[in-house]
């Protein structure tokens, strides 16, 4: 009873003090209802109708959304620059990759039900030790969860006890991704080399080209992103929340009033990590593929410039940011592909230069900058 | 000669420690009668030391910061510690923070806690709270914010996912706003306070940890005359409940609170005593007015 009334009180609180999480959160929840709806409950020829790439598309950038919302975990809110974090990502995607390959069966190329295609074409002769279990979705699920959070958690350990930070900090991460992206190339390795993981036929027993599954997968990106923001906002909102601040602007006053820094720091690093890993596994079933490119020192970057350009520290400004320059990245591809590269760079120096907050930071400085609207703001708040 | 001087030395130090003549004070036996264990974590101050600093000697690329430095503090004592610039004064709290190791030398918080050997977190919460010469506080969080997060309490991170504060310790964080006449400013982003209110703020921020030993760090650097005043008061007044353990260049300021004083030189202690002792010493007139 007690503890309910707890946490009814705390979620209460802290979406009044969270207006962009509010319409964050009410924009997933539209888009959970609608475009279920928009696909599947109207005909092709309905003006209003969603096509299935669309919501496709869509799911793709509320993955990429739940990736940047990890980052802004670390990177907004304890200072923790992580070049590296798409590893996470990538090997959250290996994991559900490897398990939407044992789902072929049979069904490949080479008709072998024992071996993906890939191994049949290496002449291997049996599946790898590595491999066992991911024919079991819960083995696979738990793996999304499991593998980058140890991997974050060991890295971690080792980096945040040896005290590495700032730039030193970003480099290894950055180091790391790419040594896992030179791996994952390798044939040997028995992750598909160059090639990765694709031609997956279904999920769970349900065909992943039907447009049921889509709109499904869709609406769990929906769902575990508002989950995801929910959690998030719950833990900085407490004093865990005001800890980590606490590190990122003065981390020896924290050390000598007596905060363990470097578990505070590893604790919000490996639950970042396994936030971007579910984040990875919902991307890959929608997009159909994960390959080594995914870990690619580029990829990374790119999500830093989502987070900048979206405002650190707010997380629905990193939510924002994901979505708006991956609209603009598909918008920009399709008709001058060889400007966006450039016009990402450039969009960066912009932020850096003249919006340090990002979007977010400047509708924050437009609510302070017209002292009547905040008045009358402040005024309802009191009525 | 010099032997037998380093001898007497040591055997004043061991008599110093009150540890020599254990064996015949029955009841401070471990394991005899009502006697005590030296439990872990636990601060020993059962021969009324707070503080042991023993032939502490720190050298950073071949400079003596500290040389042999000798120093106890007790329990419930305020201390001021003087010196001219480079004399080691930051470095001594460096050590009994753990944020330097000593080359050579102990430092002991009560009989039991070795310094050397614990990490600057484990010192913070065995009861050492530190005050910097720059004040430090944390720049985004409010004032009722960085006493919060100073505040008394469990610090492992999943205790923070959880916490709420109680009423009592609400009372307890304005109450010590009020004592450091912050409570207009209480949700402000501390970022914004003026220098000695920040100075204010960190020291509110010792109060609220409270720890058995407070070393202060220059703490009226940029203070007005009344503000240096409240400083001393409140200085004065916590001296008993905890050890303070204050480092400051104003002599008018050191004058005022002052019942102990230790003079720095070149890294070990050139003159110790009440204040009026230490300004007639002619060793320390020498060191302060010059060759």
């Amino acid at each position: 009873m007690q503890k309910s009334s707890f946490f009814t009180t705390t979620f209460r609180e802290t979406l009044l003090r969270d207006r962009g999480g509010a319409v964050l959160l009410s924009v997933l929840l539209l888009l959970m209802i609608f475009i279920p709806l928009l696909n599947l409950g109207t005909g092709v020829d309905n003006p209003l109708h969603v096509s299935t790439y669309t919501v496709t598309l869509l799911g793709k950038y509320l993955c990429f959304a739940l990736l940047a919302l990890s980052l802004d975990l670390v990177w907004g809110y304890c200072g923790i620059l992580s070049l590296g974090h798409g590893a996470f990502f990538a090997l959250g995607g290996y994991a559900m990759g490897m398990y939407l390959m044992r789902q072929i069966g049979d069904r490949g190329v080479y008709g072998n039900a024992e071996l993906p295609d890939f191994m049949v074409f290496l002449n291997w002769q049996e599946l790898p030790w590595y491999w066992y279990g991911f024919d079991h979705f819960w083995f696979a699920a738990l793996m999304v969860v499991l593998i980058p959070g140890a991997l974050a958690f060991v890295f971690g350990w080792l980096a945040f006890r040896s005290r590495v930070t700032g730039v030193y900090l970003s480099i290894i991460t950055q180091a790391l991704t790419y040594a896992l992206m030179l791996a994952f190339f390798r044939n040997e390795m028995g992750f598909g080399g160059n090639n990765g993981l694709t031609d997956f036929k279904d999920i769970l027993g349900y065909n992943l080209q039907q447009d049921g599954t889509r709109v499904t997968l869709f609406f769990l990106s929906a769902l575990l992103l508002a989950l995801c923001y929910a959690l998030s906002r719950y833990l900085m909102n407490a004093k865990f929340g005001r800890v980590i601040v606490a590190i990122r602007d003065a981390e020896d006053r924290a050390r000598f009033i007596g905060y363990r820094v470097e578990n505070y720091k590893l604790w919000l690093f490996t639950l970042a990590a396994v936030i971007a890993g579910i984040a990875g596994a919902l991307y890959v079933p929608q997009v159909g593929i994960i390959n080594p490119g995914e870990f690619s020192p580029l990829n990374s970057i790119e999500l830093v410039v989502w987070v900048a350009v979206g405002g650190r520290a707010t997380l629905y400004g990193a939510v924002a940011g994901a979505g708006i320059i991956n609209y603009a990245k598909t918008w920009f591809t399709s008709i001058l592909p060889e400007v966006w590269l450039f016009a990402l760079g450039a969009l960066f120096v912009i932020v850096t230069l003249f919006l340090p907050d990002g979007l977010a930071g400047l509708l924050r400085r437009r609510k302070t900058a017209a002292p009547p609207a905040a008045q009358s703001q402040s005024g309802e708040a009191a009525a | 000669m010099n032997n037998l001087r380093q001898t007497w030395q040591q055997l004043q130090q061991g008599m110093r420690r009150d540890r020599v003549f254990d064996f015949i004070a029955e009841n401070r036996m471990p394991f005899r009668g009502q006697g005590h264990m030296a439990l872990p974590g636990v601060v020993d101050v059962s021969h009324g030391t707070l503080l042991y600093l023993e032939n502490v000697s720190v050298s950073f690329d071949g400079f003596r910061a500290l040389n042999n430095l000798t120093l106890y503090i007790d329990d419930g004592e305020l201390r001021c510690i003087i010196g001219p610039n480079g004399a080691g004064k930051t470095t001594m709290m460096d050590v009994i923070t753990g944020k330097t190791r000593p080359d050579s030398g102990n430092a002991f918080f009560g009989q039991t806690l070795d310094l050397t050997r614990m990490s600057e977190t484990d010192i913070a919460n065995a009861g050492i709270g530190r005050k910097f010469q720059k004040p430090t506080v944390f720049p985004r969080h409010s004032a009722f914010e960085n006493l919060e997060l100073a505040l008394q309490a469990d610090r492992r991170p999943w205790h923070t996912m959880r916490h709420r504060l109680t009423p009592t310790q609400q009372l307890q964080i304005e109450e010590t706003l009020h004592t450091i006449g912050l409570l207009a400013e209480r949700d402000r982003p501390a970022a914004l306070l003026s220098h000695g209110q920040k100075q204010w703020l960190e020291i509110g921020m010792l109060l609220v940890q409270n720890p058995r030993l407070l070393l202060v760090d220059e703490p009226v650097a940029g203070m007005t005359h009344q503000e240096m005043e409240q400083t001393a008061q409140l200085l004065t007044h916590l001296a008993g409940r905890h050890s303070v353990v204050v480092v400051e260049h104003d002599m008018d300021f050191v004058r005022s609170i002052a019942r102990r004083v230790t003079v720095l030189h070149e890294g070990s202690v050139l003159a110790e005593g009440t204040m009026d002792e230490v300004q007639n010493n002619p060793r320390v007139v020498e060191v302060y007015l010059g060759e």
